[in-house]
């Protein structure tokens, strides 16, 4: 009987051997442990053992019980890894193929910037006050300082609109510049404590115009930020304080600014800001031309008779005002060197942001 | 302004600085430097300097004063000569087609040596025959026959002006052999001057800033001369009819000058700030005006004589032009004079338009002998009305139409004189006669230490502040200790009194002291209440949410036209055009009116961009402009977008398949209003900008937020474009006014929902969204989901009639709903559906 079972086991273990998918290991569980199996059947011949043969019979045939069902779960493992590793191996892709194409939405790269800047701001305490597009000579220009043909007009080709009345008075014009707001918020502000106006803080972002030819460096539309501080203790050293400081949050922790001399109507003493060209570290480059330096914006200590027409008392109140342009900022960030990309709204440029 | 640094260093001693320096000062000071032109002197060495740079550096070795002794003819040819030269050391034969030395040709000898700037063999110039701006080296060469390899140049060879006319010919005493870098070397510094710096539009100003700004003195300049003859005084006179037009008028009068060519010198000077030299006396009214800033204007004295009546004395009068009035200028040109123009005048009529343009009659010619000279101050607005209305722009009235101080008229007229003593040989008779019916309030400002501190922040002791302002000629006096007035020197008109004087001379302070000495500061005054804004934040929302839904966002421009707004509509629903916000000056057509069609912007970059892609979807948000009678007109928001194309894009493994319709933009639509938690029902709607079957109204609450749909037909036509085009129009004033203050969140059932479908035969003119209300009314809180998966018709279930299939979820935030609670729902909705709607439920 014990070599019954050995051969029970030789040849169960060489059939297993050759075993190869889950389809013939199934066919080889029934044959061999199936309860139907040799194996099992000798089982029912135990009984007709002698007393004395059972107790080695009975452990040889549960040792080879164990044998085969530990094969069995063995091979079993083994035939499993082998399919899964069959399996990656052949849906191996070839992962430079192309993604498929998601649409993205995005905002208009101005947008982009526009809000970067209002965003820095308004970390700086700047809140954004807005202001129409359509504005009357006397806030685009009288207001600030500008008399009907006052030099400084010369600087702002205007577009005028045809209000069918010729009064100089109420000539209708797109804003030449976002300043027009800075009185229009004054106005605002003061009227509701006249005696002691409230202190500003504001960043007026918006769409100005200016009659030119629409070529590469010049646009007919534009939009600017514009920033005013009032209070009654602000000096020319704050303006360069805070500015420096937009600077460094907008164009990196170590950019340098420098402020030069220059002329608005509406500020005196007027400056221009440049910082040290990020492109070259002020070696001097195509982007800034040669010059080591940007220009970023134009600022100045708000004009005495300006606040005087927003009311505020200049004689108690003083602040500074600032204004730069998004699209030059981005031109000279990206190397944009089409200033028309911007309206132009071909999404081959605008896809790029 | 082009400024040679050769004439400033007339006025101010600039040893020890370089070009750049000097360029750097005065950019920093608010006179800004837009380029520099070397001619001659040494280019600055590196490139980090900040400025523009062009030009040569002209080689000491090479490039000399040299003198010609004889002009020879060329043996080969009669448009070349060849000069006897001498350099200082060498003797040369220069070989030269100089049109200025032909008349040389064949003299021998000279009697006098012709002083030339000679360019020997290897010395780099520019090329002077070429139109563009090339270098060239200096080659030996065989031109018909004789050697060459040096030359003599022209002053575009040098790169000193862009005359090619002939070679320099230098005044008598250029000294022979001098490197022409020493004796003529020179920088042009193209100075920008802003409005408030017209004070100093000419040469003394800006040495006057450099000296103020790097504390040197200022040379200034010589306005005496010797007198001779019968004296001017009683011999003219001058009639001012309106004096705050013309507040000031001087005459002064030189006799037997002779007309030649200017000083080479002169000329040089001249062309460098970008004027055309054209005889002494003329070049020296322009020359005194570069240098001091007072235009002057020269008259043929003896044409007036002839003019008055025998008995008369000269009279000049000043007055405005009478309707109709003509006057035929100097450059020969009659012209009609407008009522506020001024004109200068005789006693027999107009001699010139002032401060603009002499006339044609009384102007200095080739036998003028005596010279009557004006020197006048002019209304600065008038000018410059005068200067545009008759496009007349010129050196004398880009100063008058900026304003220059009355003092300068006689200051300007002595300077002028004393040159046109100096290069004409005429004898200036004494006496000058002025005429000064209206002087400028010289201004007076009182500024204390805490001005000082209050503007700028810094301490500035006021004994420091003196010597800062008295450097720029401000004339100051200590009033106590604590007070210094400050008195403007003459030449200044930008210079308020009180308050604005303050800030008028706070920014001179500033720029004196450096805007780079003032140390940078937080700002003390306490932050002011954060109030936000509120309007574009919800702007910006919606922004966001639009991206978020795939669409991309455009900025157009904001002018139109009609026209082109007129697209939108089909050519048979064309009504009247509305108003518009029109322009009274435009650059184009198409862009002579502010856009009152939010879509039409979208959809010419619709337009522009099918050729691109073959998707587009894209959105914009802006104002539009409404115009209201007597005021400024109306600029609501709107948004509109458009969707065109393909669905999906194309990929490697599947083709893009059905374009965009109406429910992919009313899918768009429903996660905008969604996201904005805004209930809003959808009311088909005729819009002639649309399909009539595929168009909807929004409506919140009764009031409408706008249309959209699948655009008409016929506009494809319009906007050439293939595939259909679906858009909305929406206006955003009325979202963001609607916008809730907040919303509720629903809590999220713990217990497992029950799943069903049912399927409901209703009319096939049942609006679907009219069943699924009445799902939701009639199912209750536990329906907590209807889905409409789909639409069916088939001849089963007849004729006019669909099948309405709707996924149900049933829930309950208190317990486990069993099949009873279930199918109590459901009988609920089917026999509302059955009784309001005539609907069937589908037996599956």
């Amino acid at each position: 009987m014990l070599d019954k079972l050995e051969k029970i086991e030789k040849e169960a273990l060489k059939t297993l051997a050759s075993v190869k998918d889950k389809a013939n290991l199934e066919k080889w569980r029934l044959a061999k442990i199936g309860r139907h199996s040799p194996m099992m059947n000798m089982f029912s011949q135990m009984a007709s053992l002698s007393k004395e043969e059972r107790p080695a019979f009975g452990q040889g045939i549960n040792r080879l019980k164990a044998l085969l069902e530990k094969e069995f779960e063995d091979r079993r493992a083994h035939i499993k890894q082998a399919e899964l590793e069959e399996s990656l191996a052949s849906e191996k892709l070839d992962i430079s193929l192309p993604g498929r194409p998601v649409k993205m939405g995005r905002l208009h790269p101005s947008t982009q910037n526009l809000r970067r800047v209002l965003g820095i701001l308004a970390e700086m305490g700047f809140q954004v006050y807005t202001a129409r597009d359509v504005e009357s000579d006397e806030y685009n220009f009288q207001l600030l300082n500008i008399p009907p043909h006052h030099p400084a007009r010369e600087m702002q080709d205007t577009f005028y609109i045809d209000t069918g009345n010729n009064d100089e008075s109420e000539k209708q014009v797109l804003r030449t510049h976002t300043s027009p707001g800075q009185v229009r918020a004054m106005r605002e502000f003061s009227s509701q404590n006249p005696d002691n106006p409230p202190p500003i803080r504001i960043a007026l972002p918006g769409m100005c115009y200016r009659f030119e030819q629409i070529t590469a460096r010049s646009e007919v539309q534009f939009n600017q930020v514009e920033g005013l501080v009032l209070g009654q203790t602000i000096t020319f050293g704050d303006l360069k304080g805070t500015l420096s400081e937009f600077a460094r949050r907008m164009f990196g922790s170590h950019v340098k600014t420098r402020f030069r001399s220059d002329h608005f109507p509406f500020t005196e003493p007027s400056a221009e800001m440049d910082i040290e060209c990020y492109v070259c570290g002020g070696k001097g480059c195509s982007v800034c031309k040669k010059s080591g330096w940007l220009e970023i914006l134009g600022c100045g200590m708000v004009h005495p008779s300006v606040l005087a027409n927003g009311g505020y008392d200049p004689a108690r109140y003083s602040g500074f005002a600032f204004g730069m342009g998004p699209e030059r900022q981005l031109m000279l960030r990206h190397k944009i060197s089409d200033i028309r990309y911007f309206w132009g709204n071909d999404i081959r440029f605008l896809e790029q942001f | 302004m082009k400024l040679p640094v050769s004439w400033l260093k007339d006025f101010v001693d600039l040893s020890g600085l370089e070009i750049v320096d000097i360029a750097r000062i005065l950019t920093m000071a608010g006179l800004e430097v837009e380029d520099i032109s070397f001619a001659g002197l040494p280019l600055p060495k590196k490139d980090d300097h900040g400025f523009k740079v062009s030009g040569i550096e002209w080689d000491r070795d090479k490039l000399l004063v040299a003198e010609v002794s004889a002009v020879n003819p060329h043996p080969n040819a009669d448009r070349l000569v060849l000069c006897d030269l001498f350099d200082g050391k060498e003797k040369h034969v220069v070989l030269t087609g100089a049109p200025n030395l032909f008349k040389y040709k064949g003299q021998g000898k000279l009697p006098k040596t012709l002083k030339v700037a000679f360019a020997k063999e290897s010395a780099v110039v520019y090329n002077g025959h070429s139109d563009a701006i090339e270098l060239l080296k200096i080659k030996k060469a065989v031109i018909r026959g004789v050697e060459s390899s040096s030359m003599v140049c022209s002053e575009k060879e040098l790169g000193i002006s862009k005359d090619h006319e002939g070679i320099i010919i230098f005044d008598d005493d250029a000294p022979v052999g001098m490197p022409l870098a020493d004796y003529i070397g020179d920088a042009v510094l193209d100075v920008k001057i802003n409005p408030n710096m017209a004070r100093n539009a000419n040469v003394l100003g800006v040495a006057r800033e450099l000296a103020a700004l790097t504390g040197r003195k200022l040379i200034k300049p010589n306005y005496n001369f010797d007198t001779s003859g019968a004296s001017l005084y009683g011999m003219v006179k001058i009639d001012i009819s309106q004096p705050e037009l013309n507040p000031r008028f001087v005459l002064g009068l030189i006799r037997d000058v002779k007309i030649y060519p200017s000083p080479y010198w002169v000329q040089r000077r001249l062309r460098a700030a970008g004027m055309r030299p054209i005889s002494n006396v003329v070049d020296a009214t322009n020359y005194a005006m570069i240098e001091i800033g007072q235009p002057l204007h020269a008259f043929d004295y003896d044409v007036l004589e002839k003019r008055k009546g025998p008995q008369d004395k000269i009279t000049i009068l000043t007055r405005t032009a009478s309707q109709g009035e003509k006057l035929v200028t100097l450059d020969n040109v009659e012209r009609t004079l407008a009522p506020s123009n001024v004109l200068v005048c005789d006693t027999k009529g107009a001699l010139s338009m002032a401060g603009i343009m002499g006339g044609l009659e009384s102007e200095i010619s080739g036998k003028t002998r005596n010279i009557l000279l004006e020197g006048a101050a002019w209304n600065f607005i008038n000018i410059r009305r005068t200067a545009n209305q008759h496009n007349l722009p010129s050196e004398a009235s880009f100063r008058f139409s900026r304003g220059v101080h009355p003092a300068l008229a006689e200051e300007g007229l002595r300077r002028c004189l004393y040159w046109m003593s100096q290069w004409s040989g005429g004898k200036v008779a004494p006496g000058i006669v002025d005429e000064y019916p209206l002087a400028p309030k010289q201004s007076l400002v009182k500024i204390s230490q805490k001005d000082i501190k209050r503007s700028l922040g810094i301490e500035i002791p006021l004994g420091k502040a003196k010597e800062l302002l008295e450097s720029l000629e401000f004339d100051c006096a200590f009033e106590g200790t604590e007070t210094l007035l400050v008195k403007a020197p003459l030449f200044r008109m930008d210079i308020g009194e009180g308050i604005v004087g303050i800030a008028d001379i706070m920014e001179e302070l500033a720029r004196l002291y450096g805007f780079e000495n003032i140390p940078e500061s937080l700002m003390a005054d306490p932050l002011p209440p954060q109030r936000g804004n509120p309007s574009l934040e919800a702007e910006n929302r919606v922004k966001d949410i639009m991206v978020a839904l795939g669409l991309q966002e455009i900025i157009s421009h904001r002018m139109t036209s009609p026209e082109i707004e007129q697209k939108l509509l089909p050519a048979g629903l064309r009504g009247e055009l509305p108003e518009y916000v029109k322009l009274a000056n435009f650059i184009a057509p198409e862009k002579r009116v502010m856009r009152r069609s939010m879509l039409s912007s979208v959809m010419n970059v619709m337009e522009l961009n099918f050729r691109q892609k073959e998707s587009l979807a894209l959105f914009e948000i802006g104002s539009v402009y409404i115009p209201k009678a007597g005021a400024l007109p109306l600029e609501p928001r709107r948004l509109a977008f458009a969707m065109s194309g393909k669905r999906t894009e194309a990929a490697w493994d599947s083709k893009p398949e059905s374009n965009y319709d109406f429910f992919d933009i009313k899918g768009v639509i429903e996660a905008l209003f969604a996201a904005l938690h805004l209930n809003v029902k959808y009311v088909p709607s005729v819009h002639p900008s649309f399909h009539p079957g595929k168009c909807a109204a929004i409506d919140l609450d009764g009031s409408g937020l706008g249309v959209f749909g699948e655009l008409h037909p016929e506009l494809a036509e319009h906007y050439s474009g293939n595939a259909p085009v679906v858009a909305a129009d929406l206006d955003l004033e009325a979202i963001l006014a609607a916008l809730p203050s907040g919303y509720p969140i629903n809590a999220i059932s713990e217990f497992p929902p029950i799943l069903e479908d049912i399927a409901l035969v209703v009319d096939e003119d049942m609006p679907a969204d009219r069943v699924e209300s009445l799902i939701k009314k009639s199912g209750g809180e536990k329906l907590v989901a209807a889905r409409l998966f789909d639409v069916f018709r088939s001849e089963q279930l007849g004729k006019g009639k669909k099948s309405l299939a709707y996924a149900l979820a049933y829930q309950s935030p208190d317990g486990t709903l069993n099949d009873k609670d279930a199918a109590d729902i459901r009988n609920r909705i089917v026999a509302k559906a059955e009784k309001e709607l005539g609907a069937k439920l589908r037996s599956s």
